[in-house]
């Protein structure tokens, strides 16, 4: 770090613009990074933040605008050659081969990897002098997710980076990783680099960032010291209006709708999770909130109780078995489900709204006759949604595909709370929606336990649980935790909880 | 610099004019072929595309066999299509196609030389049945093994085939033939007989048929929750379980389907223009309507005329080996190129073209 001397800023961007056919995703975006400090890039989905940072990492080319990198002009052709100026990023899904060792996926994304057994006692340097550890002879399948993200990590940190860039880093990360994470990444900025962190999670940006710009539409429209706003405010500058926060009134529960007893269940892919003994009751107006790592039984618990998995004996809807019932069944019965999968689970990209609107609707809104389809009647349920949950879309006909994930997600959810479920269950129901959106969807979940019905909120997002949820538990390697009440939990009790050690912490 | 660009939602403009482009330019590059080889281009396309259907001596020969070869193709196509659909992979329709017309004719026979009007419905049902059940192999083995439904309808074909041999040289081998091969005439036979409703028309039942399959795959796929499910499953299988899909249901239901309708295809052919059924009787009819199936773009209307259009390209080069003396791969070079077009433009529903001056390198 030499050039810290003589430089003042390690990456200036000045005035980049990047069209694609119909939007301008960036358009004069102009700041800088200094060494050593951390940089939170905050915006909602669709602001231009991906964008941005794949500019910086090379993987776009900007249509106009220039770059600046230790007072050289930085024009990266490609990954690599960004890469060899010090530019690394961790993105968001991970690229990593479940079948290989730790060492073998790092070797992978090297540009000229060293032999084995050097690179081997590297990973073992790196990740002890970071506190991260790590062991690169194990298989990358048998890795928690945030063992998977210290891979990652130490990829890119083997490259020696100036610049480190951080694509939501915290989403798969119980509350004591994230501890780990912070740690790690206020060492690497003692010793000069720098960090361009990008997050929706105000409160992390708050405690971690010294300096954040604020990108709406693809332009930049504030920077701030995060350290000293407040969250709200923080969000605000996002959504660039007064932020809608969901209320709510407190019902007495009513009578348990909904009953798992020892449910087990294997999953049905490799790399899934099987339930193991799972028990949990909801009752009328409540709502329970799982939550948990993803890749804990979260999508084998939401197949289990949608019908795509039977579960015979184990799952007892208002007093009924129903454990054996296939999904259109169990909607009858007023057992309605929303998976997190937006795109070829809860909806088919190809198809119509109205025609999506058909996958679940078809029983409960009475959308056929003897089998023939009522297709103006599933047009007026398609609009219906639309019109009640605002919708962004010209109209029914436009395929799932072309709409953006937060407004489908309205849609998909407000396909199943129109139907006016007794039980709802939802898995990640705000997961890559921007912030107004995922306000309403909650606010709709909410409206729909006060009147009455039983929700379950399986979600990463421990805020958005703290939000809305009565009662929290967890999922841990296929174990649900004992729920208790969300009111008076701390951060380090839910840590526990997602970790496995609820007993304990309870 | 051509970029291709994804469009939000597939183009039903580009979708419907996009077979008439390549109908263009099979026409286009197949007359720089037919130049090529020292013959007139215009003539040769005129032979093949117009002749069949409007020449003075050749119409009236060639325009019912547009039916008699259509009639068939459409049938199975319709039939795979369903399944092709719900991305249920039935190769095997050839052999489906043997078993039907061997059932169907089967019953005929057995019932010779009794004339009764219930002996053609009878062997409509057979026909179908046989069609089913060679298709019902397939698709058990993939619901409780998980076997893969193109290798086993595929290998069945042979296996059919060989049934028909044997059955043509001893089951229906007609007993009044001196020894030869082949089952008995059924022009001779009339209560089983397939044949023209019209004279002259090309018009017999299993026109008809194709005809009823038409509307009711459209009724079907369009209006009908079945028809729903099968796209649903095509296009989002995961989808589709959570819409509340059996799969192995929709498995035997397509596989089923595709197969009775071949079956009844097979039967209609060997009772009516091939009128016996012989060791080659089946002309490949079960693998060319996979192709009719593709370029009617798995849509019923779209079938129809691909079926109808795939027929008068085997007509009008037949026409055009026998007045021009156009070599027969020349020809099946110009089946094959309209393949390949009419596959190529497809790209153009899905994606627009966009042409862009070179990005510029700073």
């Amino acid at each position: 770090m030499t050039e810290t001397a003589t430089v003042d800023a390690l990456l200036t961007l000045d005035g980049l613009r990047k069209a694609y056919p119909g939007v301008v995703a960036n358009d004069n975006v102009s700041f800088e990074i200094k060494p050593g400090e951390v940089h939170a890039l905050l915006g909602e989905n669709g602001a231009g933040k991906s964008t941005l940072v794949k500019m910086i990492y090379g993987l776009v080319k900007p249509d106009q605008g220039s770059m600046v990198l230790n007072g050289e002009p930085f024009a990266p052709a490609n990954p690599a050659a960004a890469r060899a100026s010090g530019v690394a990023m961790v993105f968001q899904h991970f690229s990593l081969f479940d079948a290989l060792n730790v060492a073998e996926n790092i070797s992978l994304g090297m540009d000229n990897p060293p032999h084995p057994r050097e690179l081997a006692a590297r990973i073992r340097e790196v990740s002890q002098a970071y506190g991260l550890p790590l062991d690169p002879d194990r298989v990358v399948g048998d890795l928690s997710a945030g063992e998977r993200q210290r891979v990652e990590i130490i990829r890119c940190l083997l490259q020696d980076p100036k610049l480190l860039i951080m694509d939501e880093p915290t989403s798969v990360l119980t509350p004591q990783e994230v501890e780990i994470l912070f740690h790690t990444l206020r060492k690497l900025t003692a010793e000069g680099t720098a960090i361009l962190y990008i997050s929706h999670k105000l409160e992390e940006i708050r405690a971690l960032c010294e300096h954040a710009t604020i990108l709406r539409h693809g332009q930049v429209v504030d920077t701030c010291d995060p350290r000293e706003e407040s969250a709200r405010d923080l969000a605000e500058m996002m959504v660039g209006s007064t932020l809608h926060v969901p209320s709510r009134e407190t019902v007495e529960p009513g009578e348990v709708v909904l009953v798992v007893d020892k449910l087990d269940l294997k999953s049905a892919t490799e790399f899934g999770t099987d339930l193991k003994q799972v028990h949990l009751e909801v009752r009328a107006g409540e709502v329970l909130g799982i939550g948990g790592v993803a890749g804990n039984g979260q999508d084998e618990l939401l197949g289990a109780l949608s019908g795509e998995a039977l579960a015979p004996g184990a799952i007892t809807l208002k007093g009924e078995d129903v454990g054996h019932l296939g999904p259109n069944a169990r909607r009858e019965r007023g057992l309605l489900t929303a998976p997190e999968e937006r795109l070829g689970h809860s909806a088919a990209p190809d198809m119509s709204l109205t025609e999506n609107a058909l996958l679940t609707g078809a029983v409960r809104e009475n959308l056929t006759q003897r089998g023939f389809l009522k297709w103006h009647a599933t047009e007026d349920f398609a609009r219906k949604i639309i019109k009640d949950f605002d919708v962004r879309t010209p109209g029914p006909d436009n395929a799932a595909r072309s709409l953006s994930g937060g407004n489908l997600q309205k849609f998909v959810i407000g396909r199943e709370v129109l139907q006016r479920p007794d039980v709802l269950v939802v898995n990640q129901p705000t997961w890559g929606v921007d912030a107004s959106a995922a306000a309403d969807i909650r606010q709709a979940l909410l409206d729909l336990a006060h009147h009455g019905a039983a929700l379950i909120v399986i979600s990463q997002d421990l805020d958005e649980l703290m939000e809305v949820a009565d009662r929290f538990t967890a999922l841990n390697e296929g174990h649900l935790a004992a729920p208790v009440p969300t009111r008076g939990l701390t951060v380090e009790d839910i840590g526990l909880m997602m970790g496995g050690m609820a007993e304990d912490a309870v | 610099m051509i970029r291709l660009e994804k469009r939000p939602s597939p183009s039903r403009f580009w979708a419907g004019i996009t077979p008439i482009l390549a109908v263009i330019a099979t026409m286009i590059v197949g007359g720089v072929m037919f130049w090529f080889l020292g013959k007139d281009p215009l003539e040769a396309i005129r032979t093949i595309f117009w002749d069949p259907l409007f020449h003075e001596t050749f119409g009236p020969y060639s325009r019912p066999q547009l039916l008699v070869k259509a009639a068939p193709l459409i049938l199975i196509a319709i039939g795979l299509s369903l399944g092709f659909r719900a991305g249920i992979w039935n190769i095997g329709a050839e052999g489906q196609y043997i078993v039907g017309a061997i059932c169907g004719a089967g019953m005929g026979l057995a019932f010779y030389p009794t004339e009764s009007v219930l002996i053609f419905p009878a062997m409509v049902l057979a026909g179908a049945f046989g069609g089913w059940a060679w298709a019902m192999i397939p698709g058990i083995l993939k619901t409780k093994f998980g076997t893969n439904e193109i290798l086993v309808s595929l290998m069945l074909v042979y296996v059919a085939e060989s049934w028909l041999a044997s059955v043509s040289q001893g089951l229906l081998r007609n007993p009044d033939g001196m020894g030869f091969p082949g089952s008995r005439n059924f022009k001779d036979f009339p209560a089983a007989h397939n044949a023209e409703i019209f004279a002259n028309s090309g018009m017999h039942w299993g026109v008809v048929t194709a005809f009823i399959a038409v509307i009711f795959a459209y009724v079907l796929l369009s209006r009908h929750m079945l028809g729903f499910q099968v796209r649903l499953t095509g296009e989002a299988p995961r989808a589709a379980r959570f819409a509340g899909v059996n799969p192995t249901r929709l498995v035997l239901f397509c596989l089923g389907i595709s197969g009775a309708l071949a079956g009844m295809a097979g039967m209609f052919e060997a009772t009516g223009p091939a009128s016996q059924i012989s060791i080659d009787f089946n002309s490949g009819y079960g693998f060319t309507a996979i192709i009719v199936a593709f370029l009617g773009r798995l849509n019923p209307i779209g079938i129809l005329l691909a079926g109808l259009l795939m027929a008068l390209t085997y007509i009008g080069g037949e026409l055009a080996q026998l007045m021009l003396g156009l070599p027969a791969a020349a020809i099946q070079m110009f089946q094959g190129m309209l393949l390949f077009f009419l596959l190529a433009m497809d790209v153009l529903s899905n994606y627009r073209i966009r042409l862009t001056r070179k990005e510029a390198t700073t």
